[in-house]
């Protein structure tokens, strides 16, 4: 479209490919669709997952939305926006309301989703396994036969051992009862905004070549035990920004003898409170 | 202090650029470099570069060496990242190396052979002692020239498979398949093995292929022949039928030897592994050769420990383009995942503190 490059930078044969990925991946909420990942502009790591699967789902009519560790403004964040600014031509926003697909990294917006929003999610390791067997051929027959024994045993060992799982972020989850999936590396807290979600959710693993997906209200659980609910952390203060106490927040460091100011990671979030507050709080 | 939230990435990023912009051009009063400089003088790097890039072409390869300030990782990655972008013609027809316009030609497994050792343009038998005179510059005398030898030299291994010491070279008739189309799944067929070993990084297959040699999967190797020439691409366009010829490209390749005592299946003869790499790449054309040997140990029988016979970790790890972009994703923003184990981390404290206590 611009600069002699086809609409959203991919040919239309690769996002057939990719868009007969994300069907199966929708149809098998949670099960990890092998496909043809190309090299993109942007490095491995940097959401080439995420960039392809927005680059295959978006149309002219599309808003969107790009947030890294939940604010729009982080240079990744900034760059991938501009990338799609650049190669589709579409609008952009920063307001998670105005915008109809979100390409995120590490966070799920504060706003609740609806039906007519795609969210992607840019996924580095999409093999929730992995660190318990580092083979992906034993990982897939593990996958097939629903043999998630280890994962259970890793998340017991952790309770014996410190009174409480240790995992905070990329915490498992299954999907549907069926697939364990890796949620992403979003911290913890945001894992009950998967459950049910009206969203359509998408994931994208570029360098391990793998997109999977949760359909709309699909059921999501994190794992845990009878006798140890999963629950969730969050720095136990108030967005000095927009005082909001049910927020993820950031902590950030003002000096160098120990002060720290929390903020909320989602920067739309704390900015639309803060305007409907008039102003808010200043620091 | 107030916070200053991270606003401003737009800016940053244009002022980076800008700088970096500045940087790669050097001191303005230095003469801009060129790309058939490059392309000429820096010519090894323009060989790599193609090879990591799975793209053949030296004025793109020589652009991207200078775009990337000469870090030829980086300059892979620009030649790959333009390359997806290329529509595909056509599949070409094999090429056939035993009709390579060869420019070096050596065995190491006999005193001579037909057609002879061919040195060519070695490091192999220089004294590596920093030519000063380099620095300065200027024309070398002329190398002494020769009648061109029209004759096409036989590979090493067809003279070994005479005897049927060496096994005899196998192609599937099945289309190979592409891993740069397909994601690559396990187990992977010898046809994709070698396509991830010719774009693989050359440090990365020369370790592994050291680590055969000193005893992690040993398997006996012989450098039964190391060529390097121009060969020719022909493609059969579907309306003509017949193979058109579409361009020389320069290519090493390399097979070596292996010893193999034999299994229940197979008498004890030579076996292959077989290294092929764009440009004047022996280093990357051995090294592939050897981890091409090795990763077979399972097709032949052979006990797999060594980290070198193993399929799926090589594989997975070779590619420096990916390794690279996970490796260096690090210095992303982290920040969210981060607070969340600060918080873990301090529970656990707080946890651990109340048991001292409790204890005491």
């Amino acid at each position: 479209m611009t600069n002699g490059y086809n609409f959203a930078y991919l040919d239309e044969q690769t996002k057939r490919m990719i868009r007969r990925a994300l069907l199966k991946a929708v149809a098998i909420p949670g099960h990890q669709v092998p496909f043809g990942s190309r090299e993109m502009p942007l490095p491995y790591g940097w959401g080439t997952g995420g960039i392809q699967v927005t680059a295959a789902v978006l149309g002219p009519e599309d808003v969107l939305k790009v947030i890294d560790q939940g604010a729009d403004d982080t240079t990744n964040a900034v760059s991938i926006r501009r990338f799609f600014a650049r190669t589709a031509g579409v609008r952009t926003t920063t307001h998670t309301t105005e915008a109809t697909v979100i390409q995120t990294r590490h966070r799920i917006p504060e706003a609740k989703l609806r039906e007519d929003q795609i969210i992607v999610y840019q996924v580095p390791m999409p093999e929730p396994l992995a660190n318990l067997e580092p083979s992906r051929t034993e990982a897939r027959r593990m996958h097939g036969l629903a043999e998630y024994g280890l994962m259970h045993v890793k998340l017991y060992e952790d309770i014996t051992r410190y009174g409480h799982v240790s995992i905070s972020y990329d915490y498992p989850v299954m999907v549907n009862g069926r697939y364990l999936m890796s949620p992403s590396p979003i911290p913890a807290f945001d894992n009950p905004k998967l459950n049910m979600m009206p969203a359509l959710q998408l994931f994208g693993a570029g360098r391990e070549k793998r997109l999977y997906a949760v359909p709309p209200y699909t059921e999501v659980r994190s794992l845990d035990f009878d006798d140890h609910p999963f629950r969730t952390t969050r720095a136990p203060h108030a967005c000095g920004l927009c005082g909001a106490t049910d927020s993820y927040l950031d902590e950030v460091v003002t000096d160098d003898r120990g002060g720290r100011l929390f903020v909320c990671s989602d920067t739309d979030h704390c900015e639309t409170r803060r305007a409907a507050a008039g102003g808010g709080i200043t620091p | 202090m107030a916070y200053v939230a991270v606003k401003g990435g737009e800016q940053a990023i244009d002022n980076a650029h800008a700088w970096l912009a500045e940087q790669r051009r050097g001191d303005a009063s230095v003469p801009e470099i060129d790309l058939a400089q490059i392309a000429g003088q820096l010519g090894r790097a323009v060989d790599r570069v193609m090879a990591e890039g799975s793209c053949y072409d030296r004025e793109l390869a020589a652009l991207a060496v200078k775009q990337a300030q000469g870090d030829l990782i980086e300059a892979a990655f620009l030649l790959r990242a333009y390359r997806t972008t290329l529509p595909r013609f056509a599949a070409s027809e094999p090429v056939d190396t035993a009709r390579m316009l060869v420019q070096r030609r050596i065995s190491g497994v006999f005193k001579d052979l037909p057609g002879g050792q061919v040195l060519g343009p070695t490091y192999d038998y220089t004294h590596r002692l920093l030519d000063f005179a380099l620095a300065v510059g200027g024309t070398p005398p002329p190398a002494p020239q020769a009648e061109p030898d029209t004759e096409t030299l036989p590979r090493v291994n067809d003279i070994l498979a005479h005897e049927g010491l060496v096994e005899p070279d196998t192609a599937a008739d099945a289309e190979p398949g592409d891993l740069t189309r397909d994601p690559l799944s396990f187990p992977a067929g010898r046809d994709l093995r070698l396509q991830a070993l010719a774009r693989g990084d050359e440090g990365f297959l020369l370790s592994l292929g050291y680590s055969t040699q000193r005893g992690y999967g040993n398997s006996h190797p012989f450098a039964g022949e190391i060529r390097l020439g121009e060969v020719a691409v022909e493609i059969v366009p579907p309306e003509l039928g017949f193979p058109v010829d579409i361009g020389d490209i320069t290519l090493t390749e390399c097979q070596m030897v292996n010893q193999f005592a034999g299994s229940k299946t197979a008498p004890p003869q030579f076996t292959r592994g077989y290294g092929l790499s764009f440009g004047h790449a022996e280093r990357k054309a051995m090294a592939m050769a050897l981890v091409d040997r090795s990763l077979r140990a399972d097709e032949l029988g052979e006990d797999v420990t060594a980290p070198a016979q193993d399929v799926e970790f090589v594989l997975s790890h070779c590619d420096n383009i990916e390794a690279t972009g996970f490796v260096e994703h690090l210095k992303l923003p982290h920040y969210v995942d981060f607070q969340s184990e600060l918080e873990t981390v301090r529970r656990m404290r707080a946890d651990a503190a109340g048991l001292a206590e409790a204890a005491e």
